[in-house]
């Protein structure tokens, strides 16, 4: 099976450390993965965008035309994303800041309040991981233990405060999407 | 890894021991890489003021004795073309990366293959040749980047491995198990200083034109001896083909991803992916075109292939073109329709 995800958003919403989290969790599952940044001129502020590809098998196009998700942390990343996205495929959506009334009607949307949810965690800045939690719910690209196990790797061994922080706010986003 | 470390890696495994780079996106990862991991090792690191003075801080270093690299994009790429050349003129070995981004002049970021005549052709002044390693994964530029140190030993004369942005930036999982200890080249040209042995001179400067001629043909005969031994491609569901791709570096990655799309309804389309730009594999392409009518070139530029294609197949079969100059990355279903269209139409020129 190969799943094409698309991360998209402001720069600073941590659209490309969404990306990379999934990607290197992805390799440490044993898949083939591949990580494709926009880069350069992306700013603070800015809009920026991950392709992340996860496959049993090797990864002939690291582009993706057809994405099976697509993750819109803004409204211009929805409205951008939205027309790439294969029939039938998921749309994440920052609900708390994206309206998502022109939303195509043969796809499937995942609404997720993320700024309200990371308001109970007490920092606004895991409102990504949330949203990641809430993706890997609904998508089974990888398990979630590897998503978790990943993190200590990404964040360094140390670093335990920020690691139950990320763990949380994953848990979070994973919970509040019913199956 | 991103590309750009994974290259960094590759390098410091395969023995540089002299890096020297300005920095110019979309390589500066190699660069930051380079920068931490060399200090590390207590090898020479140097963040020159100009391009021109890294190639010819390489130059300086190779003259020495040393594995030295320095790596650009674009227009970085173009200010090196005169020390290049000086590297092939006085038979140094010598690496030189190029993540190539849109141009003509200082275009954009974004990765391009517009800089394959550069590349391909010498580059700079004079008759010379460079030979051009062009890797399609992050995993194989781990195979290359040895290669290329090896290969600039064995012949004395700098190797170019030409990426492009995307394969700079993306990341892939990669292992670098491939990696020997590298080989020891007997250096018996290199200026240590002339104690008890005479002296040694290293120049390009050769008033003479009867002994400039003759160094001339001597290289000749050096790029010949590439021509012959060092040809490197690869094929993909080449053998009942009836279209055959040809492409090269990330452009060959997109193809993939097209192919498989194509073969899903019966297209018979395959790939013939060189890895050795210069020099271009001519002599599987002419075998192919014993079988296969029609070739489709695929490039992340305006036609620049085309030309080796064109050459190779010397006016055997029918050559289709597909190009994405500026910094565009296409989609392999975008590459999928339009081979599909040239296929589709093909298969009924045939039946007609």
């Amino acid at each position: 099976m190969t799943t094409r995800t698309i991360f998209s958003g402001f720069g600073g919403q941590g659209v490309l450390s969404m990306g990379f989290t999934l990607a290197n969790a992805g390799m440490l599952e044993g898949k083939y993965v591949t990580y494709l940044p926009s880069y350069g001129v992306e700013v603070r502020g800015g809009t920026a965008n991950c392709t992340v590809v996860v496959s049993d098998e090797e990864i002939a196009s690291p582009v993706a035309s057809e994405p099976e998700f697509v993750v819109a942390m803004n409204q211009p990343s929805f409205n951008r994303f939205q027309n790439i996205l294969q029939s039938g495929g998921l749309l994440c959506v920052n609900a708390s800041l994206v309206d998502i009334a022109s939303a195509r009607s043969d796809i499937e949307i995942l609404a997720i309040p993320t700024s309200e949810l990371a308001e109970k965690l007490g920092t606004i800045k895991v409102a990504n991981m949330i949203i990641l939690g809430a993706l890997i719910k609904a998508s089974n690209i990888i398990s979630f233990d590897a998503m978790i196990k990943n993190l200590a790797e990404l964040l360094g061994e140390g670093r335990s405060k920020l690691i139950k922080l990320n763990k949380e706010a994953l848990e979070m986003g994973f919970n509040y999407v019913k199956e | 890894m991103s590309g750009n470390a994974a290259l960094g890696e590759a390098a410091v495994l395969s023995g540089c021991t002299c890096y020297f780079g300005y920095p110019i996106t979309p390589q500066n990862e190699l660069t930051e890489y380079m920068a931490k991991r060399m200090g590390e090792l207590g090898r020479v690191f140097i963040q020159s003021e100009s391009e021109i003075a890294a190639i010819n801080m390489v130059l300086g270093a190779s003259v020495a004795g040393a594995r030295a690299m320095t790596s650009s994009s674009s227009p970085g790429m173009s200010l090196k073309q005169e020390g290049i050349s000086y590297l092939a003129a006085d038979e140094l070995p010598a690496v030189v990366v190029d993540m190539v981004r849109g141009g003509p002049g200082m275009g954009n970021i974004s990765p391009a293959q517009s800089d394959y005549l550069q590349a391909t052709r010498g580059g700079g002044h004079g008759d010379y040749k460079t030979i051009v390693l062009a890797p399609g994964s992050v995993q194989e530029l781990t195979e290359v980047v040895p290669l290329a140190f090896d290969l600039a030993d064995q012949y004395r004369n700098p190797v170019i491995i030409l990426g492009d942005g995307m394969l700079g930036q993306m990341m892939e999982p990669v292992s670098f198990e491939n990696i020997k200890p590298p080989k020891e080249y007997p250096k018996d040209y290199i200026l240590t200083g002339a104690k008890g042995r005479p002296a040694r001179m290293v120049r390009s400067l050769l008033f003479d034109t009867k002994e400039e001629e003759e160094h001339n043909w001597k290289l000749v005969r050096k790029y010949q001896r590439m021509e012959q031994n060092e040809v490197r491609y690869e094929t993909f569901m080449a053998d009942d083909a009836e279209m055959i791709v040809v492409a090269y570096g990330i452009g060959a990655r997109i193809v993939r991803g097209a192919i498989k799309r194509l073969r899903q309804e019966n297209m018979k389309v395959g790939m013939l992916r060189p890895i050795t730009a210069w020099p271009f594999p001519a002599a599987p392409l002419q075998e192919l075109a014993n079988t296969v009518h029609d070739f489709f070139v695929f490039e992340m530029s305006a036609g620049q292939m085309i030309e080796d294609v064109k050459l190779a197949l010397a006016g055997k079969g029918r050559i289709h073109f597909y190009g994405r100059p500026g910094g565009v990355i296409p989609t392999p279903v975008e590459l999928y329709r339009i081979i599909g269209r040239h296929y589709y139409m093909a298969a009924r020129r045939k039946q007609q």
